[in-house]
This record gives C-alpha cells, sequence and structure tokens, in this order.
C-alpha cells in the first residue's frame, strides 16, 4: 500500500441553503519519498485537498489511509497526533508563534510528543543547523527575514522526523532568490531525507522542482503526470 | 510541567496586563484576610472580656422602680438586703454563688494625691465570683467583713494614681475623709468590652460600707448583688427562681411593677459576641464579592487572550497540540495570575492586619484558617473563571483558527 491512499474523497460546504462541493470523488495515491507539486487556480480545491491531506479537516465522504492509517476513523485528538508525528507543515504566512524564539518553535512540536527539555534543546539546534539557522536561536520571528523565518518552519517540520512535509505556497511571501533557497531545502530534503514532499503551489516554476504535479480545476483532478 | 511552562512564559509577555488582572484578586484575597482578622480580633477581645468577668453570671440591680411616677435609676432605690443575698444562695437550688455589693463613688486621699472611683463594700465572693486575683498583698476576709474593719484592696489603676511608684501595702488612705488601710493590689482586668477601665476601682468589706462609709438608714442594705449560677444551662433556671424569690421577699403582687432588675450579663456578651459575628461574616462576604469581580476580571482577560491568540493555537493544534493541552495550558494561565494574586493578596492582607494591630485601638487575630480560605478562595475563582475560556479555546478548528489574522 502507498504511503498515501485517498479514494473517492468528498468534501462539500454548507453555505445557508445551498451546499457547496469543494472536492469532487477525488482519488490519489502517493508513495514513500515522492515530490509532489498540487497546482491549481485558487478556487479549484487544492488548499481543501490539502487541509484534508494534512488531517486538519476531514473530508465528508470517501477514504483516506495515511501509513496504512485509516484517518476516517479518528477522532480530533487522534488527528493530532497524526500530524504531530506523520506531517510536518509549512505555510505561506510561516505560522510561527510571535514573541517565541526560533528554538523554542522548532521545539514545539517536541513538546506535544512528549520529549524531554534537555534532548528537545539537543534537536532543536540539530535542526536549525541543518537549516542554516545555528546563530539565530534566539532571535524572535519579527527579528528574523522572510527566507530565515520559513527555514525555522522547516526545521519545525522535520523535528519530529515526520515522514511528509506539506507545503502550502512555501514561497508565496518571499523574493525569488530566496524562493529558489527553499526550494532547494525541499529538494535536498527528498533527496538526502527521503521525505516525502506534497507541494501546494499556483506558480508553475515552483511545481517545477517537483518530480510529480498533479493539477486540479473545480474540485477533481485533471492531470495527473511525472516528470 | 511543559504547560506550566508555556503558560508562564505567556502570562510574562504580556507583564503589564497579568498585573493589573492579578490585581482584583490582590484585593480581594487581601480584603477578605484583613476583614475577617478584624472580625476575629473583636470577636476575640469579647470572649477574654466574658471569661475575666467571670462565668454564669447574673446580676440582680435594686431599684428600677418608680418614685412618685418618676422613673429612677437602676440600684437608685436600696431594695436589695444582705438577707436577701442570703435567702438567694440558700433557696435557689440553680445558684452557685452570690456576691452582695454596696457601691458608691467617693474621693480617694493619700498624702498630696487625690482620685475619685467607685468604691465597691463587698463580701470574700465577690472576688471569687468575678475571678479577681489579688497581685500583691492579701484579699478581704470574712474576718474583715465580720469586724467591720476599715481595710481596702485597691486597682493598679487607683494605685498609679495615688502611691506613683510607692509601695501602698500598709499604707494609710483616706476614703471620702475616713481612714482606710491599704491590704491588697488587685491584678490588672484592663479594659472592658465597654470600654471602662476595670482597674480603677477600691474594694472594701461590705459592712464598712453599709454602716460607717454610706451611712444608710436601712441596716444590711446593698445595691447589686452579683449571682452565678450552676452552669451555662441553669442561667434562665436561676433567673426564674431569684425573681420568684424577691417577689415573695418584697411582698410584690402579680401585676405591680419588681424594684429589683436581673441582667445576665453573659448571654449579653454572647449577644455582642454574635452580632460581631454576623459582622465578620457581613464583611466577608462583602470582601469576597471583590474577590469574584476579581475573578471576572481573569476570565475577561483570558477571552481577550484566546482570541489574541487564536493564530497559535491553530498552529499549536496543526503541530499537534490536542484538545486537552490547549485546554490545559489557558487553565494553567489562569490558575497561575489568580494563585500569584493570592499569594500577593495573603502577603498584603497579613502586613495591614499587623499594621493595622500596631497603629489603632483595633485588635486584629489572622487566623489560619482566613488566609487557607482566601488563598483556597482564589484558586477556585481562577478554576472556575478559567474554565469557559480554556474551553473555547480548545474548540477552536484548527483550519479557521490558522486562517485567523
Amino acid at each position: 500500500m502507498s504511503l498515501i491512499e485517498i479514494k473517492n474523497i468528498i468534501k462539500t460546504y454548507e453555505t445557508g441553503e445551498t451546499s457547496f462541493r469543494a472536492l469532487d470523488e477525488v482519488s490519489l495515491s502517493i508513495n514513500s519519498g515522492e515530490f509532489v507539486a498540487i497546482m491549481g487556480a485558487s478556487g479549484s480545491g487544492k488548499s481543501t485537498f490539502m487541509n484534508m491531506l494534512g488531517c486538519l479537516d476531514k473530508p465528508t465522504e470517501g477514504d483516506y489511509f495515511l501509513d496504512g492509517t485509516d484517518i476516517m476513523s479518528l477522532n480530533s485528538d487522534e488527528l493530532s497526533k497524526i500530524r504531530n508525528l506523520k506531517l510536518g507543515f509549512v505555510f505561506q504566512g510561516f505560522n510561527l508563534i510571535s514573541r517565541t524564539s526560533a528554538l523554542e518553535n522548532v521545539e514545539m512540536p517536541m513538546i506535544y510528543k512528549g520529549i524531554s527539555l534537555e534532548k528537545r534543546i539537543e534537536k532543536a539546534k540539530e535542526m536549525l543547523k541543518i537549516v542554516g539557522l545555528e546563530n539565530r536561536e534566539h532571535h524572535h520571528p519579527n527579528q528574523m527575514s522572510g527566507g530565515q523565518q520559513q527555514r525555522v518552519a522547516i526545521a519545525r517540520a522535520i523535528v519530529n522526523d515526520a515522514p511528509i512535509i506539506l507545503a502550502d505556497e512555501p514561497t508565496g511571501n518571499l523574493d525569488t532568490k530566496t524562493s529558489i533557497e527553499i526550494m532547494n531545502f525541499f529538494v535536498e530534503l527528498n533527496e538526502k531525507k527521503k521525505k516525502t514532499i506534497i507541494l501546494v503551489t499556483h506558480e508553475s516554476e515552483i511545481a517545477e522542482y517537483a518530480k510529480r504535479i498533479v493539477k486540479f480545476r473545480d474540485g477533481k483532478i485533471i492531470s495527473d503526470e511525472l516528470k | 510541567m511543559e504547560t506550566l511552562k508555556i503558560a508562564i512564559r505567556s502570562l510574562k509577555i504580556n507583564k503589564m496586563r497579568s498585573i493589573l488582572t492579578s490585581l482584583g484578586i490582590i484585593i480581594g484575597v487581601s480584603a477578605v484576610i484583613i476583614m475577617l482578622s478584624v472580625g476575629e480580633g473583636a470577636k476575640g477581645k469579647i470572649s477574654k472580656d466574658i471569661s475575666s468577668m467571670g462565668s454564669n453570671l447574673l446580676m440582680v440591680m435594686s431599684g428600677a422602680s418608680t418614685s412618685g411616677g418618676v422613673r429612677m435609676n437602676l440600684g437608685s432605690q436600696p431594695t436589695l438586703t444582705m438577707k436577701d443575698a442570703e435567702a438567694i444562695l440558700k433557696d435557689c437550688p440553680s445558684v452557685l454563688n452570690v456576691a452582695p455589693i454596696l457601691s458608691g463613688n467617693k474621693q480617694i486621699i493619700f498624702a498630696n494625691q487625690n482620685w475619685s472611683t467607685g468604691v465597691y463594700g463587698i463580701t470574700p465572693s465577690y472576688l471569687t465570683i468575678g475571678l479577681w486575683e489579688i497581685e500583691d498583698g492579701r484579699a478581704i476576709t470574712e474576718e474583715d467583713v465580720k469586724n467591720t474593719m476599715k481595710v481596702a484592696i485597691l486597682g493598679s489603676t487607683v494605685v498609679t494614681n495615688l502611691f506613683g511608684d510607692l509601695d501602698p501595702i500598709g499604707r494609710k488612705i483616706r476614703i471620702g475623709g475616713m481612714p482606710f488601710k491599704v491590704i491588697g493590689i488587685l491584678q490588672s482586668k484592663g479594659q472592658s468590652g465597654m470600654g471602662q477601665d476595670r482597674d480603677d476601682t477600691v474594694l472594701i468589706p461590705i459592712t464598712t460600707a453599709q454602716k460607717k462609709l454610706f451611712g444608710s438608714d436601712f441596716p444590711g442594705v446593698v445595691k447589686f448583688i452579683n449571682v452565678q449560677a450552676k452552669s451555662e444551662d441553669s442561667l434562665y433556671s436561676a433567673e426564674d427562681e431569684i425573681k420568684a424569690l424577691l417577689k415573695d421577699r418584697h411582698n410584690i403582687g402579680q401585676n405591680k411593677e419588681d424594684d429589683f432588675t436581673i441582667r445576665n450579663f453573659t448571654e449579653m456578651m454572647e449577644t455582642v459576641k454574635k452580632t460581631v459575628a454576623t459582622m465578620t461574616l457581613l464583611l466577608g462576604s462583602i470582601a469576597s464579592v471583590s474577590l469574584l469581580v476579581g475573578g471576572i476580571g481573569i476570565m475577561n482577560i483570558m477571552l481577550v487572550s484566546v482570541t489574541e491568540r487564536t493564530k497559535e493555537i491553530g498552529i499549536r493544534m496543526a503541530i499537534g497540540a490536542k484538545a486537552m493541552d490547549i485546554r490545559l495550558q489557558f487553565l494553567i494561565e489562569a490558575l497561575l495570575l489568580s494563585l500569584a494574586g493570592g499569594l500577593v493578596g495573603v502577603i498584603l492582607g497579613v502586613s495591614v492586619s499587623k499594621i493595622i494591630n500596631l497603629c489603632s485601638e483595633l485588635t486584629t487575630i489572622i487566623s489560619p484558617m482566613s488566609i487557607f480560605l482566601s488563598f483556597g478562595f482564589s484558586g477556585l475563582v481562577g478554576i472556575g473563571f478559567g474554565f469557559y475560556p480554556a474551553y473555547k479555546a480548545s474548540l477552536l478548528n484548527p483550519i479557521d483558527a490558522l486562517r485567523y489574522e
């Protein structure tokens, strides 16, 4: 079985009397070690799909198996645990906790995993070194550039050794030079650490970094190509 | 443990806000402690008064009669006698002891000093019933009473005013122009609950008072009779027995007014004590209201904090925080605010109580109970008012929370 196995998922949003189908019977399977870009215009359902993938929301109907676990049968606390251990998130807006140092931000997923303080600091420092921020440990997010903040977010995403990294428009707020830098990180994580990377973007230059491109339109997959 | 650290950190970030929020609790807790300590102090003082007055006391006063339609002062009409006192002791089964008293104000002179005070003609039982101790010299004895001795025991206020540093024992003083020998000094009792100086007194044998000092047309006349009942429970039966006995002895008919009055001092003091307890309760509850208001302040700030940190909650949930983790984080924050406030409040309350005790007439007693109570209550307030915001935070949907700006 693939790492991610999605079959015929439907997500319906009720807005007053009319209901809107954001995902219309989407099926997709992703194997371990893949680098997938999910593309589509806004409103194509790619963000909704990402939320389903990230276990932040549950589909209305369908099947979702992540690493063999039936996600549909889990409650919200069990979903939290899956997010904590299996998934790393990198967002467009970085989503670091303000007024908290880089080190503490990276530590945070380990707190919820239940790791001791000593080990946490050691591991968080190691991760910050990987992303090249070893001298920024005690800086707060507002004291760092966008690229640095995104690198802290990447460090946070990989700190619990999650096999999957979900990146939602990770370069959306960055200039071209920094975007290339960040994308090279993802490539490196994919090739050297064998992480499965799923990237949501609407820019084709960014999608070029991936090995597989899945395109969404009107809540459906319209193309799925390997490079 | 981790949650505690997170909570401490986020409180530190908003230092000013945290301090102001705790202020409500600080004021509430210290107010409760101060109010209760003032109340306890008053209660303690009254209890001391009651026990120093002697227990299970009744006072029978002569008079209270009308003289030609004009009501007279209590004790103004000499209607009680030594015989009455003896009869009360003999015929009333609930009575343990009696002390007849004949008193009046007299000028006391020693050398070139003089002092005006109440002079009490007494029998030795007066000392027993009233729990008076002799500090120096000797007490008045049955012999003194029998032989109409011109001897006197002085209260410490009288000693200070007449003798200064001199030892008064054995010295001659003049009471209303009559020479008396000082044979003893009473141990100080201090002020009574009514603010009376109980050490401002001179005691002489009752017979001397009757026959020599307060010359009267009626032999064996007394002004008051202090009566000690056998127990607290027999106070009321003693009162009834005395009433019946005296009515009989004084030939007072059914519809006629008594020529004596009976006062139950213990009961009066108990009433005062109860009133003070009620006042304490009232003050304490008013103070608790401020504690409650402090709690609402905490809830208010926690709700603001939850809204402000919606995004943070979303991030925490996305990276693996469970609903319980979020709930605990905010609950502990609220609890910390209230407990820190409670602790400072206890310190402030205790200090202010001590200052009140030192700098004013009021006595304050800080009971451990009041500290425990107010501190515990502040903790409860923290949990109670922290729960709703914490619960609200934990119910957030991670996607919505992440999108919140």
